[in-house]
């Protein structure tokens, strides 16, 4: 083989990263040439140590602007991972030898925006996401802009498909590139793939130009000036290249030197920091992040690591996988499953069973046709859960670096100690302030903790934290460097893949309430669309009625803040019907502890509606009749659980919509013979709970309890007796006293022949107030009057004349209203 | 199999046509006693233009992975369980399948919860066995053992409704591949190219779940249900028509906004997320197949002719579909209100239908 070794792989590509390791033992090259910044020549070395373990990548960022950075990612199947480790284990010098990130993120910040192309050019090896897994992940362009950008590029891959005859241009490389033969790899020529490769690039080429990637020009002409430099140093057969397959012909073309330099001349230039952040395969995974990547990371991470049999190994992984899951999985199954993936690559025409084939095969032999354990092979193994680690040398990450200049910015320095700090929210700096710490709390950085504010204050312009910055907060940031290079950035990811993995509702609503609170509009929508999605499949209404108060608080929040809650109280009131809908059925044949839960439930719901009807004002469209309706239904119903109806009788007593009489007409209903003792008991505890005062002012409710407790059996007086017992303990002492003393008095009207009058007591002469006496003492009357002529600021006694005259109390009732009105 | 008026002429005859052609065009190995080979097949069914020209007509439309996955499966010697909701072509397929395969689809058990044991394995021909004692000659061999002994495909429909002792004399047939017949002290046994097709409904009531032991023996293929909307009102509105017909309904031209309402319901409720993809909805436990849209909407149709004005209107399928809808009262009824209330109710011009709804529903 003449001249440098030049191959043009397909980034992630394990059949690619195979065949470079074969290329690179046969060929001994004395240095490699990788496409890449330049600036990571620095950190190349990082890669050899222990503590590196891919997934990872290489993260180059503007000094004074983290924001615009790109990454690198880099699996243990990706080619370039591959040839890396190969050159350092034997100690050959590794370059990186693209355009300077310097170069390629400043154009990005001219262009006023990140060029997807500012990082690697993917495009030739990564079929039908052309923006690819290299594409940088940093501040990316809206979709619509990507989306454009895409359309006017050629995707070189789909064009060879096209005319091999394929309609998917990611199955036709693999059957012609990841799927050949592992075994006959020994007796081939192990550069005829590249060879191959580069001829119909060239092909390609020849027709397409640079295929709608003008960049491509200055950074081909880069790396043909290092080629030649690396050249120069150690000899033509002394190089070896791995680079995307696409540049190969440029690269093997003859071009003046000054041509290239001309290309390169006066490019703008930012100063440039790199360094390795852990990755995912999750965010290689297309699916997840900024779209770009490949789909089954997992997949190709198993076909690299087999050592053969490759179907057959990961048939046993499936099951092994199915199995930890408590599915059935025989060894049969597996061998069905292998024959049958085997079959149908044989009638679809593909040279090997490929990721499709053992899907379809799976689902028809293990799963019983279903997509719901697939859904799980997708998740764990075909995407799959690997987390790359990175050395604690490499250097800091721009995460940091933000954060450092956010805390100088808002003069908020880390200290060791305990520290409270008290915001004001109506204060710009204080705002920005609490917005930076939740945030960090977000990313798992625990700064500062909200506390109870010590001066008492509740407006919810105000804020209490407890800062204290520990060491170890440092290594937390560092972990959150994969989020993104701002503060805001990595927060508004993190939340964002929060939402979608989150399973509980009231987690969601949990973080939706921290979204806000942090002021991240980006991931509101995404993590608004958890939450309906969430509360639409859960059927429990409990976890309804507990995601509810979050949620109207965050509206409230979004108020004080100024952020958009238009759209959150849009999703507040759908779960609030929600729950209305939910109730009367999640209420019947409840035993005792559920109807106790039911009664907690039923209070945060009902206090949160409110709430919501009273925030959103106009807006809302009666969902509070419709919600009080569903408690007068269920207050009337017999089949709901003594405790709940009696609760909603109390609320809506205490609302107001109970029409006079009502609620004695209820509690009569309750409390009549015919009802069980013990469910009798649980309604007063329900109706009671929370306030005696009630008790107090209306007699006729007083005296429905105390007739009803005096009728009480005395074998089930015992029973009845721990729930009176609970229900009355948790008055005020001074309550419990005046309820006792009125007991003691005695029913209302003269002494104990007079029973409680029914229902409307009439005002009429002879007839009292219920608990008061049928008449006026007028000794007594007047001797209040002394005190009220002082209170009104009247001295005179020649007005008093019809004073003692006036028909009622002058504490209470109707008449001091006249009397009033006329002294003033 | 020459009469060419039968009402309605098996695969094999309607499209011999095709099958010859295919035979004639196929150049690709074929398993033993195939007709055609596993490619063939697929093409039979999904459709398409051979090299000398004649056009396959399409008999299955939907997802080409399930009809490769179905012939590899038949191609494997495992048996294939067809699984779906009423109206998904379960049957269809298993009838073309079995005829591009053996070139017989006429092996056939169809099961019922009276399907007996002798309908599977073998009956006896009694004045035979009372005048000669048992004997080959006695024997009344089932379908499934005529496919066996010739090595073609015998086709179970309906595998569901067969009572579970009975399915499970399939184990035998499926696993050890032969048919022991004890009263002779002989057996049965499978020659190449024999294999089984099994259609079964799994969500239906009154179905008997198959035993784990007869389902291991089974790759599954489910029939997925039509993939969009407009599929759905085109398969409903046809056969609607058709049924209509023979039961004297008049037209209803102004029918098919309702039809597309009603399917718009099914497809939600059952698919859990509204058209637009933007709304989750919980799922009833009805299958809600496309089967039951076409009776909804025939039902409103007998409606509207006999007490309406002739208009197939909200009313007329409101009731229908609450019935379909709520099968069990306690929960369906909340899946449905909440439905009604985050969904119908804002959904512009759908407030006839809300109101129809709510009318039947309170």
């Amino acid at each position: 083989m003449n001249g440098p070794l030049l191959m043009g792989v397909r980034h992630h590509g394990p059949g690619s990263a195979r065949a470079v390791r074969d290329a690179l033992a046969a060929y001994e090259p004395k240095v490699l040439l990788v496409e890449g910044p330049p600036e990571a020549d620095a950190v190349v070395a990082l890669a050899a140590e222990k503590d590196m373990r891919p997934p990872v990548a290489l993260l180059a960022h503007a000094v004074d602007e983290p924001g615009r950075a790109a990454f690198w990612p880099l699996a243990d199947f990706s080619p370039e991972w591959v040839a890396i480790s190969w050159a350092l284990e034997r100690a050959v010098p590794v370059r990186f030898f693209d355009l300077p990130a310097a170069h390629s993120l400043a154009a990005a910040g001219e262009d006023g925006g990140l060029d997807p192309d500012a990082g690697r050019r993917p495009l030739p090896e990564d079929g039908p996401a052309p923006d690819g897994e290299s594409a940088p992940e940093g501040a990316a362009p809206s979709e619509g802009e990507r989306g454009r950008a895409e359309a006017l590029r050629l995707d070189p891959l789909a064009v060879l498909a096209e005319t091999a005859g394929y309609d998917d241009p990611e199955r036709w490389w693999e059957d012609v590139v990841e799927h050949r033969g592992a075994d006959a790899a020994a007796d081939r020529d192990p550069y005829a793939p590249f060879d191959a490769l580069r001829e119909a690039m060239g092909a390609l080429r020849e027709v397409h130009g640079d295929g709608g990637h003008p960049r491509d020009a200055a950074r081909e002409a880069h790396m043909r000036l290092r080629l030649r430099e690396a050249r120069r140093e150690h000899g033509d057969d002394g190089v070896a290249v791995v680079c995307g397959a696409w540049h190969v012909p440029a690269l093997a073309a003859t071009v003046p030197v000054t041509a290239d330099r001309q290309l390169l001349k006066g490019l703008p230039k930012v100063k440039v920091e790199v360094t390795w952040v852990p990755w995912t395969h999750r965010r290689l995974g297309r699916h997840s992040g900024y779209g770009a990547g490949i789909a089954s990371p997992g997949w190709y991470g198993h076909l690299f690591a087999a050592p053969d049999r490759p179907v057959e190994r990961w048939m046993t992984r499936v099951a092994g996988l199915l199995r930890a899951e408590d599915h059935g999985v025989s060894p049969s199954h597996v061998i069905e499953a292998v024959r049958m993936a085997e079959t149908l690559a044989t009638v679809r025409g593909r040279p090997l069973a490929g990721l499709a084939e053992t899907v379809d095969a799976v689902r028809s032999v293990m799963c019983e046709g279903s997509d719901v354990p697939l859904a799980l092979i997708h998740d764990r193994l075909i995407v799959g859960d690997d987390l790359g680690e990175v050395p604690d040398g490499a250097p800091a990450v721009p995460l940091q670096r933000d954060l450092t200049r956010l805390q100088r910015s808002l003069r908020l320095k880390p200290e060791g100690g305990d520290r409270e700090l008290e915001l004001d929210l109506r204060k710009d700096t204080d705002a920005a302030r609490s917005r930076l710490l939740h945030r960090l709390r977000l990313l798992g950085v625990h700064w500062g903790t909200p506390a109870r504010s010590r001066t008492g204050s509740t407006g919810t312009f105000r804020e209490t934290w407890e800062l204290r910055w520990e060491p170890e907060l440092s290594v937390r940031l560092a972990e959150a460097g994969m989020w993104g290079t701002t503060v805001l950035g990595a927060a508004t990811a993190k939340a964002r893949t929060d939402a979608v993995g989150t399973t509980v509702l009231a987690e969601v609503t949990d973080l939706a309430e921290r979204c806000l609170l942090a002021d991240l509009p980006d991931a509101l929508p995404v993590v608004m669309r958890a939450l309906t999605d969430r509360a639409a499949l859960d059927s429990d209404v409990g976890h309804l009625a507990q995601a509810l108060p979050p949620l109207v608080r965050s509206v409230r929040y979004g108020d004080v803040r100024g952020t958009d809650a238009e759209a959150l109280a849009e999703v507040a009131a759908g779960l609030a019907e929600r729950v209305r809908v939910g109730l009367p059925p999640a209420c019947a044949g409840l035993d005792a502890d559920g109807a106790a839960e039911m009664r907690g439930h039923l209070d945060t719901a009902h206090q949160a509606i409110a709430l919501l009807a009273q925030s959103r004002g106009e807006a809302d469209d009666g969902l509070l009749d419709r919600w009080q309706g569903v408690l007068r239904k269920l207050a009337s119903r017999d089949r709901t659980p003594g405790l709940v109806r009696g609760r909603c009788a109390r609320l809506l007593l205490d609302d107001g919509r109970l029409a006079d009489g009502e609620a004695a007409r209820l509690m009569g209903l309750a409390l009549s013979p015919g009802t069980a003792p013990d469910e009798a008991a649980a309604w007063i505890e329900g109706f009671l709970a929370g306030g005696g005062m009630l008790l107090v002012h209306d007699r006729r409710l007083l005296d429905l309890v105390d007739g009803w407790l005096a009728g009480v059996p005395a074998e089930a007086f015992t029973d009845v007796l721990p729930l009176l017992r609970r229900t009355f303990a948790a008055y005020e002492s001074g309550v419990r006293r005046t309820v006792g003393e009125l007991v003691r008095r005695g029913p209302a009207g003269e002494g104990p022949a007079g029973a409680a009058p029914p229902g409307g007591a009439a005002d009429g002469p002879g007839v009292g107030m219920p608990g008061f006496g049928p008449d006026l003492d007028p000794a007594r009357a007047d001797a209040v009057l002394p005190t009220l002529r002082l209170l009104l600021g009247r001295a005179g006694p020649g007005e008093t004349a019809a004073g003692p005259g006036g028909t009622e109390d002058a504490g209470a009732g109707p008449g001091t209203d006249p009397e009033l009105g006329r002294v003033s | 199999m020459t009469e060419t008026n039968a009402l309605r002429p098996h695969a094999e005859d309607a499209f011999a046509e095709e099958l010859k052609a295919l035979a004639a065009a196929d150049d690709r190995p074929r398993p033993e006693r195939w007709k055609l080979s596993p490619w063939a097949v697929a093409t039979y069914l999904l459709g398409g233009t051979l090299p000398d020209g004649t056009v396959v007509t399409p008999k299955y439309v939907g997802p080409r992975r399930i009809v490769e996955v179905a012939v590899s499966t038949l191609a494997t010697d495992r048996a294939l369980l067809l699984l779906g909701v009423p109206g998904t072509a379960k049957t269809w397929v298993s009838e073309h399948l079995a005829a591009a395969v053996s070139g017989d689809s006429t092996l056939l058990v169809q099961g019922t919860a009276g399907t007996s044991e002798e309908a599977i394995r073998y009956g006896w021909n009694y004045a035979q066995l009372l005048a000669h004692g048992p004997s080959r000659d006695a024997l009344v061999p089932s379908p499934v053992m005529r496919a066996m002994s010739e090595g073609m495909t015998a086709r179970v429909e309906e595998l569901t409704r067969i009572p579970a002792d009975v399915q499970d004399t399939l184990i035998t047939v499926l696993s050890e591949k032969t048919l022991p017949i004890p009263e002779l002290g002989q057996e049965t046994q499978a020659v190449r190219g024999f294999n089984l097709i099994a259609t079964a409904n799994d969500r239906d009531r009154g179905v008997n779940e198959l035993s784990s032991a007869l389902r291991r023996r089974f790759n599954t293929v489910v029939l997925p249900l039509p993939a969009t909307a407009d599929e759905e009102v085109d398969i409903v509105s046809r056969r609607v028509d058709q049924i209509g017909r023979s039961l004297d309904l008049p037209d209803a031209p102004e029918g098919l906004e309702e039809i597309r309402r009603v399917v718009t319901v099914f497809r939600e409720l059952r698919d859990g997320v509204t058209g637009d993809g933007r709304t989750k909805v919980k799922s009833p436990s009805g299958t809600l197949s496309t089967a039951e849209a076409i009776s909804v909407v025939t039902g409103g149709l007998a409606l509207a002719a006999h007490f309406g004005d002739g208009v197939l209107r909200s009313s007329d399928v409101a009731a229908g579909i609450l019935g379909a809808v709520v099968r069990d009262p306690a929960a369906d009824r909340v899946v449905w209100q909440e439905y009604l209330e985050a969904v119908v109710r804002e959904r512009d011009g759908w407030k006839d239908f809300y109101r129809a709804c709510r009318e039947v529903s309170a």
